[in-house]
């Protein structure tokens, strides 16, 4: 029933899917004893976009940290182009958006993405963080300190934070959540422009809809076990309840 | 009854006949020494409770570390239990310390070497038992009061020496428990029973912590269980 | 290597940008010392020939309590908006965090001692400028143990409930050999006894900054990650 790899898929996969940016393997992680994640196993191909699924406490957020480097597992591991996620050196091809969106209040939006620059190694930190601010529609308010920001500009900074470096795997925890109109469509282009030049995404969402129109593969995730992985589906992508309805939510 | 059960029984009947032929020595058969009186007899509780309250923290590291490398959480037991207990016999030190320096010296307190080390490692322990008791989740508890046990180790050598250095500098009267030169064969093998009693205590106290120590984690895995049905 | 520089420079120089802008602890720390210092002025005969014995303690307490509010703020002004989470998802070593924020901490300590001394000159009539030298080696010695011992302390409580109150409760009895080394060498600085008797209290200082800070740089990382 859980396939370990994300096959190639036909019509709607569409890509050339062969090398693997994301190795899983066998991944657990105990809380003293209570697991909240279980075996889980995933292969996933350069280039891919993967739709995480899950109701809330699944694991979801548990996995993603993982992927991040932010927690370790209790079994298993990850690796990201062949590398141990552990390394510093490939956390520098990782680009992270989480719950929180990862920038400082006190500080002004230039400064924040130099500091991110610095802390990734970027070579040009002054040209690039420019460069971001105006792709996120930030430029004009560049030297504004971000407590002053809406809710919108704030979550379009924190994107532009997570692409700065050049990232080639993107990991977003339920990234649509609370973003006004113009943030999504900030994130829809730069997400589609990432999917375009070949970078692998993991999107964990509740908006299933929003998430199946970029998704090409889709994992879910019930009771900290990987129960369905797979290609995304024109099925999917037009009723996103089935799913739910056809795997249940727990293994 | 399982192996580690009859141990723990076998060694309790064991430490109990001791104590009690211990307790019958000390208040019973030995005289009052010469210059102090009967209250010297305070002595054989002192001295082991300095020996074992003050070198807890210095062994908790070996087993903090062992958790560190290892992940196994019966190191992390072990390390709680032996702090907590070494926090015990330190109290016992300072309280009976209090109370034979009232009785023979008429102050309730002197700022000697010994004492100042044992209020002060008293409270590492005592940070060192809120950090537990501050989290929750059992793997965290385990690897941050690791790193706590650690630091508060390496710390308490030099504190111990850092005090003793200054006491050299600014000398106190010291409460001494030996009046002349040595002690009477008789209290020194006493002095010894007493300390071999009080060890086995600690033991037992230990591995009563360790069967907690796990029962808790089973407890807080089964509750994390219900909640998620 | 230069990475690494450049990281710990970066986390540096962002907390004390940070902390310039919202003076929040700097403002407290100061505001209390102030406070402290007058408050013993009460408890204490300014013009008596003791005040000299105790203006060593009087002096170190002041600045651990002072100092205990910065460190407390180090990684807690992380925790807003999940920064923390976003520093640790780069490629930044513990290491390299650890020693860029000890290192802001130690700016910000050393700026409100050096606030202090003068202050504390005056209103205890108490000479501190016959040894110079030998009393900024004791500040910074001892200002460094307490910055690293606070700025670990503070790294271990940032995700627990209670954090503000078990920083404190945590921090000073680890601080206590560095306070009285610290407190010996500037009663001996103060009432003009002769250092060359005293030297093993700076073995002690040294000795705790090396030990401590290696183990800090070492366990950083497993406090932060879970």
């Amino acid at each position: 029933m859980s396939a370990s790899g994300l096959q190639d898929s036909g019509p709607d996969g569409g890509k050339n899917l062969s090398a693997e940016a994301l190795l899983i393997e066998g991944v657990w992680k105990y809380y003293g004893e209570y697991p909240a994640l279980r075996d889980i196993s995933l292969k996933i191909p350069a280039g891919a976009c993967v739709a995480l699924i899950g109701r809330n406490g699944a694991g979801k957020t548990t996995l993603l940290k993982i992927l991040a480097g932010l927690s370790t597992p209790s079994k298993g591991r990850v690796l990201v182009n062949g590398q141990d996620v552990r390394a510093e050196a490939t956390r520098a091809t990782i680009g992270v958006l989480g719950h929180g969106i990862g920038v400082y209040d006190e500080l002004s939006a230039i400064e924040n993405l130099r500091l991110f620059a610095d802390l990734y190694g970027v070579s040009n930190p002054e040209a690039t963080a420019l460069h971001w601010l105006e792709r996120t529609g930030l430029a004009r308010v560049k030297d504004g300190l971000v407590r002053e920001f809406s809710r919108g500009m704030r979550q379009r900074l924190a994107v532009a934070r997570a692409f700065l470096h050049d990232p080639k795997v993107l990991l977003f925890d339920e990234p649509f959540t609370s973003l006004d109109d113009r943030a999504i469509a900030v994130l829809q282009t730069l997400l589609n422009d990432a999917a375009a030049a070949g970078r692998t995404i993991i999107m964990s969402t509740h908006q299933i809809r929003e998430a199946m129109e970029l998704a090409t593969h889709v994992a879910l995730i019930g009771r900290g076990q990987l129960i369905f992985s797979g290609a995304r589906t024109m099925q999917m992508l037009e009723d996103p309840g089935w799913l739910y309805r056809t795997y249940g939510d727990s293994a | 009854m399982t192996t580690r059960d009859k141990i723990f029984y076998g060694l309790a009947a064991f430490t109990a006949a001791l104590l009690t032929r211990n307790l019958y020595q000390i208040f019973l058969v030995l005289p009052d020494e010469l210059n102090q009186g009967a209250a010297y007899r305070i002595f054989y509780f002192h001295v082991p409770s300095a020996m074992l309250g003050m070198t807890g923290i210095g062994i908790a590291l070996v087993f903090s570390l062992l958790y560190l490398f290892t992940k196994d959480f019966r190191w992390d037991s072990i390390a709680a239990g032996i702090t907590e207990v070494s926090m015990v016999f330190c109290t016992m030190f300072m309280i009976t310390g209090t109370l034979w320096g009232r009785i023979s010296w008429g102050v309730w307190w002197a700022w000697d070497a010994r004492l100042t080390s044992a209020l002060v490692l008293w409270l590492i322990g005592a940070g060192y038992l809120m950090l537990r008791r501050a989290i929750d989740e059992p793997t965290t508890r385990a690897r941050l009061s690791a790193v706590m046990s650690v630091f508060g180790s390496v710390n308490s050598y030099i504190v111990w020496k850092s005090i003793e250095w200054y006491r050299t500098q600014h000398p106190q009267p010291v409460l001494s428990m030996r009046s002349g030169g040595g002690m009477a064969p008789g209290m020194e093998a006493t002095m010894y029973w007493n300390l071999l009693a009080l060890l086995c205590l600690a033991v037992l106290l230990i591995m009563l912590r360790m069967r907690q120590e796990t029962m808790t984690r089973e407890v807080e895995a089964l509750r994390r269980y219900a909640h998620a049905l | 290597m230069s990475i690494f520089l450049r990281q710990v420079w970066a986390i540096m120089s962002k907390d004390l940008r940070s902390e310039f802008r919202t003076k929040e602890a700097i403002n407290a720390s100061l505001a209390f010392s102030l406070v402290i210092l007058l408050l013993f002025s009460f408890a204490f005969d300014t013009a008596a020939e003791e005040m000299k014995q105790l203006s060593g303690g009087l002096l170190w307490m002041v600045f651990a309590f002072a100092g205990t509010l910065v460190l407390n703020r180090s990684f807690i002004r992380e925790v807003p908006n999940d920064c923390l989470d976003a520093l640790l998802a780069s490629p930044i070593s513990g290491a390299a965090l650890f020693l860029g924020k000890a290192l802001g901490n130690f700016a910000l300590l050393l700026a409100i001692e050096a606030a202090c001394l003068p202050i504390f000159a005056v209103f205890y009539n108490v000479t501190l400028t016959r040894e110079p030298g030998w009393l900024a080696l004791v500040m910074v010695l001892a200002t460094w143990a307490l910055t690293v011992i606070g700025t670990m302390f503070s790294a271990l409580t940032v995700n627990l409930r209670l954090r503000e109150l078990m920083l404190p409760t945590l921090v000073y009895p680890m601080m206590i050999p560095a306070l009285m080394a610290a407190i010996e060498l500037t009663r001996v600085l103060v009432t003009g006894e002769p250092i060359g008797e005293n030297m093993m209290w700076f073995r002690v200082l040294t000795a705790f900054d090396i030990i401590f800070t290696a183990l800090a740089v070492t366990f950083v990382d497993t406090v932060l990650q879970g």
